[in-house]
């Protein structure tokens, strides 16, 4: 249970971030498993040069900011927004082969070890044992999830930003500078997934590939959660993460992954909005 | 279409049809396979680029029409009877899934054939009464030919061709009919479609299935020409690929799924010596198209004209 919330939360940590470029520029990001993915390398890059892992960690957190943050926005993003959704969601398509494969060509196709944050061991809390790792990765999940929305709704920038995300126009009538707003938004999205990078992949091993399965759970949590709605993206990740491993636990590790995704599966149907989201005006 | 096209057109089929005697065995197969792609990609053309929906899972109906195909012969059944069978049954999952799914537009089908797609995956991989699990199901028999074998692979591309091309055909018949005029209304303009008496959920579900049931013809001649199936081939990749090779060639155009099946299919071993860095290539000509040239490749001569 606690393990399965505890990997719920970097799912939530994805979610968080498409949900957030999603309201913020309508972009449904296929990439989000490998804007994971990179970090991860630029951490194992940086720890190959012998620094330490705090400083690889700041080093990839500055180049996802710029590469995935920034680059993204102006070179993938910005260009192709004119021309509607569809060609752009195609173009994160093709910006996840290729990212996955320069890694695979460039970098490394074995699966690598990556160090834990945390200690391993096991912490007894009365009868029942759970690892350090979980409560660690936990703790920084939920931190980094509350400092987000104490950001957004605090701060002036903060609210900027959901103004923006709930109505451009308006916004900009508003004299708040849309294009930086968004900016931040992508930046934001980057280095939750640096972090995400971080608690993840001493699990999961550092592949070229590892960013599949993240991106398709974080894509599951954010749309039973509820697109529109960061809280949603939160209780969907950790229902991921939880059902998960109960699944894997209780019924059949085979279908472990299938009950996230009848759930999934269930929401689209019957609640196309998301456990907490609100159905969307359809724009003419 | 006037005389002149026309002409290219057969000479351009003649010519394909030359192309195997040049050929050893492999690259015979790898034609094949083109083929059974270029099937597989007119049915997802139908749904993307003529009814504008996003599927994402169509290497869920190949692999319904490869399992369905290759139970089916394994049990004895010809493979005859065998192909309507899996268009027919592809056809009545696309019904079912897309039904629900359409009913809530936007981007909800795609979800929903991503999530299909995943599961269907995770069924043929750990039901192995049925699917061979892992294992897959191999030894599949081909087809023979009103008494002629198929077994050579020069024979069995003739075969595949032929059929492609017969496909092709009816699916020319479909989008030149009243029917296939409202597909192409329903993408460029929903609502004055359906004020023009359209019935938008309708006949996006029709494209959807008859994509889906195209597909499942493309999994029985998959079936027939590897000889032996299993999880891999039908992986949620595969169906972003096959969407990627609709879009690269040109959505909405007819002849965009032979052209962007080539450049998946066939140009990856022409240029092997790239390895895993062709993908990279590709991937960041993806992006590339769709911000210089979001109609793709196809759209290239349109460009041109209008330009000038």
């Amino acid at each position: 249970m606690i393990s399965g919330t505890a990997t719920g939360a970097i799912y939530a940590l994805a979610a968080l971030g498409f949900t957030l470029l999603w309201q913020a520029s309508g972009t449904i990001n296929f990439a989000q498993g490998e804007f994971v993915m990179v970090p991860a390398f630029l951490m194992l890059a940086a720890l190959s040069l012998g620094l330490p892992l705090w400083l690889a960690f700041v080093l990839a957190c500055a180049g996802s900011a710029a590469i995935l943050g920034l680059g993204f926005k102006r070179i993938v993003v910005d260009p192709l927004l004119r021309h509607g959704v569809i060609p752009l969601v195609i173009a994160t398509l093709g910006l996840s082969i290729a990212l996955k494969n320069l890694v695979k060509a460039g970098y490394s196709s074995q699966p690598l070890p990556f160090p834990g944050v945390f200690p391993d061991g096991l912490l007894s809390l009365g009868a029942v044992r759970v690892s350090v790792y979980d409560i660690g990765t936990l703790a920084v999940a939920a931190a980094l999830v509350l400092l987000l929305q104490a950001f957004l709704t605090r701060t002036i920038t903060g609210r900027a930003m959901q103004a923006v995300a709930q109505n451009t126009e308006a916004a900009a009538v508003l004299g708040i500078d849309v294009q930086r707003m968004v900016l931040y938004v992508f930046l934001a999205n980057a280095l939750l997934a640096a972090v995400a990078a971080l608690l993840v992949t001493p699990a999961y091993l550092a592949k070229f590939d590892m960013g599949d399965a993240i991106g398709l759970k974080a894509f599951y949590a954010a749309i039973i959660g509820g697109f529109n709605q960061a809280r949603g993206a939160l209780l969907g990740g950790v229902l991921v993460g939880v059902l998960e491993n109960l699944a894997g636990a209780y019924v059949s590790p085979a279908y472990k992954e299938a009950i996230a995704l009848v759930l999934f599966l269930f929401v689209i149907l019957v609640r196309p909005e998301g456990l907490l989201g609100r159905s969307e005006e359809r724009k003419v | 279409m006037s005389r002149f096209p026309l002409m290219a057109l057969a000479v351009a089929l003649a010519a394909l049809a030359l192309v195997p005697l040049a050929l050893k065995n492999y690259g015979i197969y790898l034609l094949s396979l083109w083929c059974v792609y270029v099937m597989a990609g007119m049915g997802l053309n139908l749904t993307v680029g003529y009814a504008g929906q996003m599927s994402i899972g169509h290497a869920a109906f190949v692999a319904i029409g490869a399992y369905t195909a290759a139970i089916l012969m394994k049990a004895g059944v010809s493979f005859y009877l065998a192909l309507p069978l899996c268009a027919l049954n592809c056809f009545i999952v696309g019904v079912a899934l897309g039904f629900p799914a359409l009913r809530v537009q936007h981007h909800y089908l795609a979800f929903a054939t991503l999530g299909f797609n995943v599961l269907v995956y995770l069924f043929v991989r750990n039901e192995e009464w049925l699917t061979g699990g892992t294992f897959g199901i191999s030894g599949i028999q081909r087809p023979g030919f009103f008494g002629l074998s198929l077994d050579g692979s020069a024979a069995f591309f003739y075969f595949v061709y032929g059929s492609t091309i017969l496909l092709a055909g009816a699916l020319w018949g479909i989008v030149r009919s009243p029917w296939g005029r409202a597909f192409a209304a329903l993408r460029d303009n929903p609502i004055r479609a359906e004020s023009l008496g359209v019935n938008i959920v309708a006949y996006t579900l029709l494209a959807f299935a008859i994509g889906a049931g195209f597909a499942g013809v493309a999994g029985a001649y998959f079936a027939a020409l590897v000889q032996f199936i299993e999880p891999g081939p039908f992986h949620l990749s595969a169906s972003l690929m096959m969407l990627l090779m609709v879009i690269v060639g040109g959505p909405g155009r007819f002849f965009g799924p032979m052209l962007g099946a080539a450049i998946v299919i066939l140009l990856p071993e022409w240029l092997r010596g790239l390895k895993d860095w062709y993908l990279v290539m590709f991937g960041l000509a993806v992006v590339a198209l769709m911000t210089w040239l979001p109609g793709g490749l196809l759209s290239i001569p349109d460009r041109l004209r209008s330009s000038r």
